[in-house]
């Protein structure tokens, strides 16, 4: 008679663990939002990508499409080579704008789309021709400066 | 004379270094033959499942109130100090973020597997300890029942089993109440607090990696109890200076395996 007691609450641990594997993978991370299955892969060049780290989003309209899956240097046109895996559901048009920009002041940087009007849509391995780099905040403030010295010197 | 006595003193100390490095060595090696001895022999104990079953009763579901209670603590204070810093910077709403990834990543497994290893490990080698100073485990070696799969085994396995589920059960609780404090006390808006977190919190990376952590930490756990539980001398002394081996012992281990885990997991992550 033991036994039935103890079996009735070892299933209930068990049923408790397995429920709160499912709260994790389904509430807590993202399972549902981003299913890797039915995705495509998809290359961009960048001549700077910032701080953009492997796993960085992919947002078109501030909708997550996709993830950043690898990074990569290109020793024949030294820039950064960025393979995406796209959410299989979302098409884009060949001529889409690809940029990386910030969430926020000082958030984690993204890949941007900007969708184009072509009527051929981009396929598993092709590559985004159109491309805007990371906006470094030393270059600006350099750019900055430098404009504001030659104002000075053209004044003089 | 004097300095004979001191240097007497000094022989005799790297004597004892000696001594202890060679003896910890031994029972290293024993301890890892008797793991393999375990293993091999835990073929009886799955086709027997019922012996396993009522050991995840003592291992798991009497741990449960304190992995429940210390998980709601935990992400409460995870909320609150999280709370205290990120509003100076104007980002509470990455509350959530923050409770989540610490807790599934590092906290989630750890801890549980801390208080895993104090109250079910420390119990496993009391039994197995006690078992053996009455010579129960002798009395079954007569009866031709090998101690090793009928007492070991099932608690080994039961440990295994029961330290993935009690890890998540503790992550859950923890981001429970890390809601409870942040959203419901303090008044952080309640999507941004779910929405950041599932934006943040990869299933891959994170709690897949959490799991199989937990997962190391059951084994090791369990692993060291059961030894230190049948390898403890016959006596009252030696049953309790078992047991608290085993908790000093698994306790560093799980954080030292938890550094290994941790740079092999999350290296090149973010």
């Amino acid at each position: 008679m033991q036994r039935t007691t103890i079996d009735l609450w070892v299933g209930f641990f068990v049923i408790m663990g397995i429920a709160a594997l499912m709260i994790l993978s389904l509430k807590v991370g993202n399972l549902n939002v981003y299913n890797p299955s039915h995705s495509y892969i998809i290359t961009g060049n960048f001549e700077n990508i910032g701080g953009l780290k492997v796993r960085a989003p992919v947002k078109s309209a501030g909708v997550v499409v996709g993830r950043v899956t690898d990074i990569q240097f290109s020793t024949q046109t030294y820039d950064a080579m960025v393979t995406m895996s796209m959410d299989g559901r979302f098409l884009f048009p060949k001529d889409t704008f690809a940029s990386i920009l910030t969430s926020g002041l000082l958030g984690e940087q993204y890949i941007g789309l900007a969708a184009g009007g072509d009527e051929t849509m981009l396929k598993d391995g092709d590559k985004i021709m159109k491309t805007n780099s990371a906006m470094v905040l030393e270059e600006l403030i350099g750019r900055f400066l430098f404009d504001k010295a030659a104002e000075k010197d053209s004044l003089d | 004379m004097l300095k004979r006595i001191v240097s007497g003193r000094i022989v005799s100390g790297i004597q004892s270094i000696g001594h202890r490095v060679i003896e910890s060595t031994w029972r290293l090696g024993y301890a890892s033959r008797f793991f393999i001895l375990v293993l091999l022999k835990s073929g009886t104990s799955l086709r027997r499942f019922n012996l396993v079953v009522r050991e995840l009763y003592f291992t798991g579901v009497l741990s449960l109130i304190i992995i429940v209670v210390s998980g709601l603590f935990v992400g409460m204070v995870l909320g609150l100090q999280g709370y205290e810093t990120l509003q100076k910077y104007g980002s509470e709403s990455a509350v959530g973020t923050l409770v989540a990834l610490s807790l599934v990543r590092e906290l989630g497994p750890v801890v549980a597997a801390l208080l895993f290893a104090s109250r079910a490990g420390s119990a496993i080698t009391a039994e197995i300890g006690l078992m053996k100073a009455t010579e129960q485990l002798a009395a079954m070696g007569m009866m031709a029942v090998d101690p090793v799969a009928r007492v070991v085994a099932p608690r080994f396995w039961a440990g295994v089993i029961s330290m993935p589920f009690l890890a998540a059960i503790f992550s859950v609780m923890g981001v429970f109440g890390g809601y409870l404090v942040t959203v419901i006390f303090i008044g952080v808006d309640e999507g941004s607090y779910w929405s950041q977190m599932q934006s943040a919190v990869d299933f891959r990376f994170d709690i897949l990696n959490g799991f199989i952590k937990s997962c190391f930490f059951g084994v090791a756990v369990t692993a060291i109890a059961v030894f230190e539980g049948y390898d403890a001398p016959p006596t009252a002394e030696g049953v309790s200076g078992a047991t608290t081996r085993t908790v000093v012992t698994s306790s560093l281990v799980i954080l030292g395996l938890d550094f290994i885990l941790t740079a092999f997991m999350f290296r090149g992550v973010s």
